[in-house]
């Protein structure tokens, strides 16, 4: 990776970030308890028809573009040792350990996202077929996969935003 | 047993014990790195 194409990666990998995570926050934060709010009065319909599904466009595709700018930017290093920063980041070579941590729950959180949420959803949604049983099962998925994510994300942002200088005192002493 | 996941606060508090753990992990794995010249 040179310094002028690293620029490039690492910005949309922020940009993309930002997208994906903060819509995470909004499910977790603020819609799970409004939508609760608002099924109580009557009034929930709209969220589901209207807001739910774009949120969610954004949010799993935000997640694919993260990954992607991610890899891309771990396989243009070299890691200490000379080995691909990829490949160091996965196998938690060294140095290369933080980083790899935030890359290995970014891809524990993206197959979350595409192998749990997003099925799940798409049955509380009335995108596929569903019985009222495993609609209140796929809720309940849904549901514990996004705390989940919510849970990891807070590791694997500080593995990403710190990276190896979070362990500075023992590399630099 | 309560899921902590359940509550926005068990998830966070979660979170942070998560990080705490890796990060010993993490430390670990870097300090026996340095130490081998790596």
């Amino acid at each position: 990776m040179t310094p002028s194409t690293d620029w490039f990666f690492r910005w949309f990998h922020i940009l993309a970030g930002i997208m994906w995570i903060g819509l995470l926050y909004f499910f977790n934060f603020v819609n799970v308890e409004a939508v609760k709010q608002a099924t109580a009065a009557g009034e929930a319909a709209p969220i589901s028809k209207y807001v739910v599904p774009r949120a969610l466009l954004f949010f799993r595709w935000g997640a694919v573009v993260t990954w992607i700018f991610g890899a891309a930017l771990l396989g243009g290093y070299l890691a200490p040792n000379g080995s691909n920063g990829f490949v160091a980041a996965f196998t938690l070579q060294g140095a290369m350990a933080p980083i790899g941590f935030g890359a290995w729950l970014g891809t524990i959180m993206l197959l979350n996202v595409w192998g749990l949420i997003w099925p799940n959803q798409k049955k509380i949604l009335g995108f596929v077929p569903a019985t009222d049983a495993e609609k209140a099962k796929a809720r309940r998925i849904a549901f514990l996969a996004s705390r989940t994510n919510t849970m990891l994300s807070i590791p694997m942002i500080f593995f990403m935003a710190t990276g190896p200088t979070s362990m500075s005192q023992f590399i630099y002493r | 047993m309560k899921n902590p996941l359940d509550s926005l606060s068990g998830t966070v508090i979660c979170g942070f014990i998560v990080t705490a753990i890796l990060w010993y992990i993490a430390r670990t794995i870097v300090s026996h790195a340095i130490g081998a010249g790596a």
